[in-house]
C-alpha cells in the first residue's frame, strides 16, 4: 500500500504528477487553483525527479507550451480554473488535430466570464462536447474525491498517451480545495530519453539520418486530406467510446428511482439516497467517471429498470443532455441544479426528487 | 532528350562548386517569386548543415507565409498557433536543454498576434534563437496591415495609407527586445543581395553557437520584401524597401554579448 497522507484535491493533482513521472508542468495561477503550481514550486520536482515546472506568462502560453512539449514527446500538464480554461481552448483544439498526449486539469469555477472563485460544473459542455473550434474531443474525467484527483493524474496519462489526445480532469473549487485522506501511489521513473524515442516514434526528437523528418502539425490544406484527419480522429474516438468508459453505480440493485451525478454533485447525492431511502425512497446513484467516453449503453440499460431520474448538476443542466441520449424518452428524466457556486444542499436534492420526479 | 543529357553530363563531384544544401527539402517552395523567405531558409538550413546538429535541431513554425516551412526544411518540426511559437520553443528547450531549437516568425505572427509570448519568453532569458521576417505586412492572408508596416504604406487595410493617428505607429519590436535583459544579441539583417544574405548567414551561425552557452535569446530581423502585397516587381520592391524600410528599420547589430551597441538606433 503507498503512502497514505491528508492533502488538499490540488496538492493530490501535483504530488500525483510528480510521481507519475511528468517531465513538465506549465501554469498560470488562478484561484481555486493555485495550489497546483505552489505546490509543485515547493516540492522541487526537479531535484526530486528531473521534472521541469515553469509559471508562464499566460494560460494561452501554457497550453502552447504544453503543445510544444507534448510534440517531442515529452509527458506533461497544466492546470487552471474555468476562465483560463476558456483561454486555452485554441491550444487544446490543436492539440487534438496534431494528435498530442498531454493533462489539463480544469478546477471548474461558477461562470460565465468572470464569474466566481467558488466550485461549479458548468464547464461541461466545454469539456465534453469540444470546447474548441473543431470536431475534436477529449477524454474527461470527472474525480469526486481528493483520492480520484490523485488517481485520475495517472490514468490521464495513461490514456493520454494510449490515444495520443489530450486528457482533461474535470474537477471543481471544491474537491481542489477541501482535504482528504489520499494513498499515493508509488512513484514511477520519468522516461529516459531512449525510452522516449523507442515509446514514441512519431514525436520530433531531431531527426537522425536513420528515418524522415518528422513534422507535427494539425494543418491540411488539401480538403480531401483534411477529412481523412477527421476521419482518422472519429475512429479513435468511437474506440475510446467502446474501450474507456468507467462508471461507479451504488444501491442500484432495488432502486425505482436514480440520481446520476458526476463530481462533487455525486457525493452530495450519496447523502441524498440515505435520507431519502431513510423516508422510504428507493433511490440509486449512477455516477459517470469518463465523462467522454459518456457510459451510453450502461444508462440506456438502467434506464429500462427505473421509473425516473434527476440528474443533480451544479450548472443549468448540462450532462442531462447525454443522459436523455443515452436513456431516450420511455422514462421521466429531470434536471436539478444551483448555479454561480453555490452546492446543492442534500435536503433539497431530495425534496427534488419528491416533487420533480416521484409526485411531478 | 537533351536535358537528361546535359545534366548527367555536367553534374558530376569534380564539376560541383555550389549545391543546394541536403537540409532543404527537394521540393518547390510555396513563396511567391522575388520573396526573401527561401533565401532564409536557405541559410538557415546550410547553417545547421555545416554545424552538423540536423539530429540535435528542433524548429517551431509560425502561422502566416512560412506555415510550411516544415514541408521545406528537412528536419524535425512543430507547426505552432498563431504568435505561439516562443511558447512551444521555451517549453521545447527547457525539456531538451542538449537540443538546438529555434523558431521562424513573422511580423504578423511576431509583433502583433504573439506579442506577449515573444516578449516574455525573451524576457525569461529562453535559451533558443528566433528568427523574425519583418516585410511590414500579412502576406499569406493577402496583403492586410501589419504591426510593422510602414506610416502611409499602403495596404489592404490601409487602402489610403497607415493613418497613425487612427491604426496606430509601426512596432519596433527589435528595439523593445534589445532592451530586455534576458536577451543576449539582436540583429536586424537583410538578404536582397548577396553581402546581405552572408551576413545574414554568418547572424544565423552565431545565434545557434550562442545556444551552446546558454546564454539567453538570439534574436534575427530580417528584413525582407513582399513584391506580392507591395504590389510591385521584386526589383521594385527591393528598391522600395532599401528607400522605405531601411530608414524605419536601421540594419546592423543592436545587442551583442549581452550589450547594447553604441551606434545603434537603440542606444542614440
Amino acid at each position: 500500500m503507498g503512502e497514505l497522507r491528508l492533502m488538499k484535491g490540488n496538492e493530490a493533482v501535483a504530488e500525483a504528477a510528480i510521481r507519475a513521472g511528468c517531465d513538465g508542468y506549465f501554469g498560470y495561477p488562478i484561484t481555486p487553483q493555485s495550489e497546483v503550481m505552489e505546490y509543485l514550486m515547493a516540492e522541487k520536482p526537479h531535484e526530486r525527479t528531473g521534472m521541469v515546472v515553469l509559471q508562464a506568462e499566460s494560460e494561452t502560453a501554457s497550453i502552447n507550451m504544453l503543445y510544444g512539449a507534448a510534440g517531442t514527446g515529452k509527458m506533461v500538464m497544466t492546470s487552471s480554473s474555468s476562465p483560463g480554461i476558456s483561454l486555452m481552448q485554441e491550444g487544446i483544439s490543436y492539440m487534438a488535430g496534431a494528435e498530442l498526449p498531454a493533462v489539463i486539469v480544469n478546477v471548474v469555477r461558477g461562470g460565465p466570464g468572470l464569474g466566481t472563485i467558488q466550485p461549479s460544473q458548468a464547464d461541461y459542455f466545454q469539456a465534453v462536447k469540444g470546447g474548441g473550434h473543431g470536431d475534436y474531443k477529449m477524454i474527461v474525467l470527472a474525480p469526486a474525491s481528493v483520492q480520484e484527483m490523485c488517481d485520475h493524474v495517472k490514468l490521464a496519462f495513461e490514456l493520454a498517451f494510449k490515444y495520443r489526445t489530450p486528457a482533461m480532469i474535470l474537477s471543481d473549487g471544491a474537491i481542489g480545495q477541501m482535504m482528504e485522506k489520499v494513498v499515493l501511489f508509488d512513484p514511477i521513473p520519468r522516461r529516459t530519453e531512449a525510452e522516449l524515442i523507442s515509446q514514441n516514434p512519431w514525436a520530433a526528437t531531431g531527426k537522425p539520418k536513420t528515418r524522415e523528418h518528422i513534422i507535427i502539425t494539425s494543418l491540411d490544406l488539401d480538403p480531401a486530406g483534411q477529412e481523412r484527419v477527421n476521419l482518422k480522429l472519429q475512429a479513435k474516438y468511437r474506440k475510446i467510446q467502446e474501450n474507456e468508459v468507467l462508471y461507479e453505480t451504488l444501491g442500484v440493485d432495488d432502486a425505482e428511482y436514480l440520481f446520476v451525478a458526476f463530481g462533487l454533485s455525486a457525493r452530495i447525492c450519496q447523502k441524498s439516497m440515505d435520507l431519502a431511502r431513510a423516508k422510504g425512497i428507493k433511490v440509486g446513484l449512477f455516477r459517470p467517471i469518463t465523462l467522454f467516453p459518456f457510459p451510453e449503453k450502461q444508462m440506456n440499460a438502467i434506464g429500462k429498470k427505473v421509473k425516473g431520474m434527476l440528474v443533480v448538476e451544479m450548472n443549468a443542466g448540462q450532462m442531462i443532455e447525454d443522459v436523455k441520449l443515452s436513456v431516450g424518452c420511455s422514462i421521466k428524466i429531470e434536471h436539478f441544479g444551483r448555479f454561480g457556486g453555490i452546492i446543492p444542499t442534500p435536503d433539497e436534492v431530495v425534496k427534488a426528487l419528491e416533487t420533480q420526479i416521484i409526485g411531478g | 532528350m537533351e536535358e537528361p543529357f546535359v545534366k548527367t553530363q555536367i553534374r558530376k563531384d569534380e564539376n560541383i562548386v555550389y549545391k543546394r544544401t541536403s537540409l532543404l527539402v527537394d521540393r518547390p517552395l510555396s513563396y511567391c517569386p522575388g520573396c526573401g523567405h527561401g533565401v532564409v531558409h536557405r541559410m538557415l538550413m546550410e547553417t545547421l548543415e555545416e554545424m552538423g546538429i540536423q539530429d540535435k535541431t528542433i524548429g517551431v513554425s509560425p502561422v502566416g507565409c512560412s506555415v510550411l516551412a516544415y514541408d521545406f526544411m528537412n528536419i524535425d518540426m512543430i507547426g505552432a498557433a498563431h504568435g505561439r511559437a516562443p511558447a512551444l520553443a521555451t517549453a521545447i528547450k527547457r525539456l531538451w536543454p542538449d537540443k538546438f531549437v529555434f523558431t521562424y516568425q513573422g511580423d504578423g505572427d511576431l509583433a502583433a498576434i504573439g506579442t506577449a509570448e515573444t516578449i516574455h519568453a525573451c524576457n525569461r532569458g529562453e535559451n533558443f534563437t528566433i528568427i523574425f521576417i519583418n516585410n511590414g505586412i500579412y502576406g499569406m492572408t493577402g496583403g492586410q496591415m501589419a504591426p510593422t508596416t510602414l506610416p502611409g504604406m499602403r495596404s489592404s487595410t490601409s487602402p489610403y495609407g497607415r493613418n497613425v493617428l487612427t491604426m496606430g505607429h509601426p512596432l519596433k519590436i527589435t528595439e523593445l527586445i534589445a532592451n530586455l535583459p534576458g536577451v543576449n544579441y539582436v540583429t536586424r539583417q537583410a538578404v536582397h543581395t548577396p553581402n546581405h544574405v552572408r551576413k545574414t548567414k554568418k547572424a544565423i551561425r552565431k545565434a545557434l553557437e550562442q545556444q551552446k552557452e546558454n546564454k539567453g535569446i538570439a534574436f534575427i530581423e530580417v528584413v525582407s520584401n513582399c513584391n506580392s502585397g507591395w504590389k510591385m516587381t521584386p526589383v521594385q520592391s527591393n528598391k522600395w524597401m532599401e528607400e522605405n524600410m531601411f530608414p524605419f528599420y536601421p540594419l546592423g547589430d543592436i545587442k551583442v554579448d549581452g550589450k547594447l551597441v553604441q551606434s545603434s538606433e537603440v542606444a542614440k
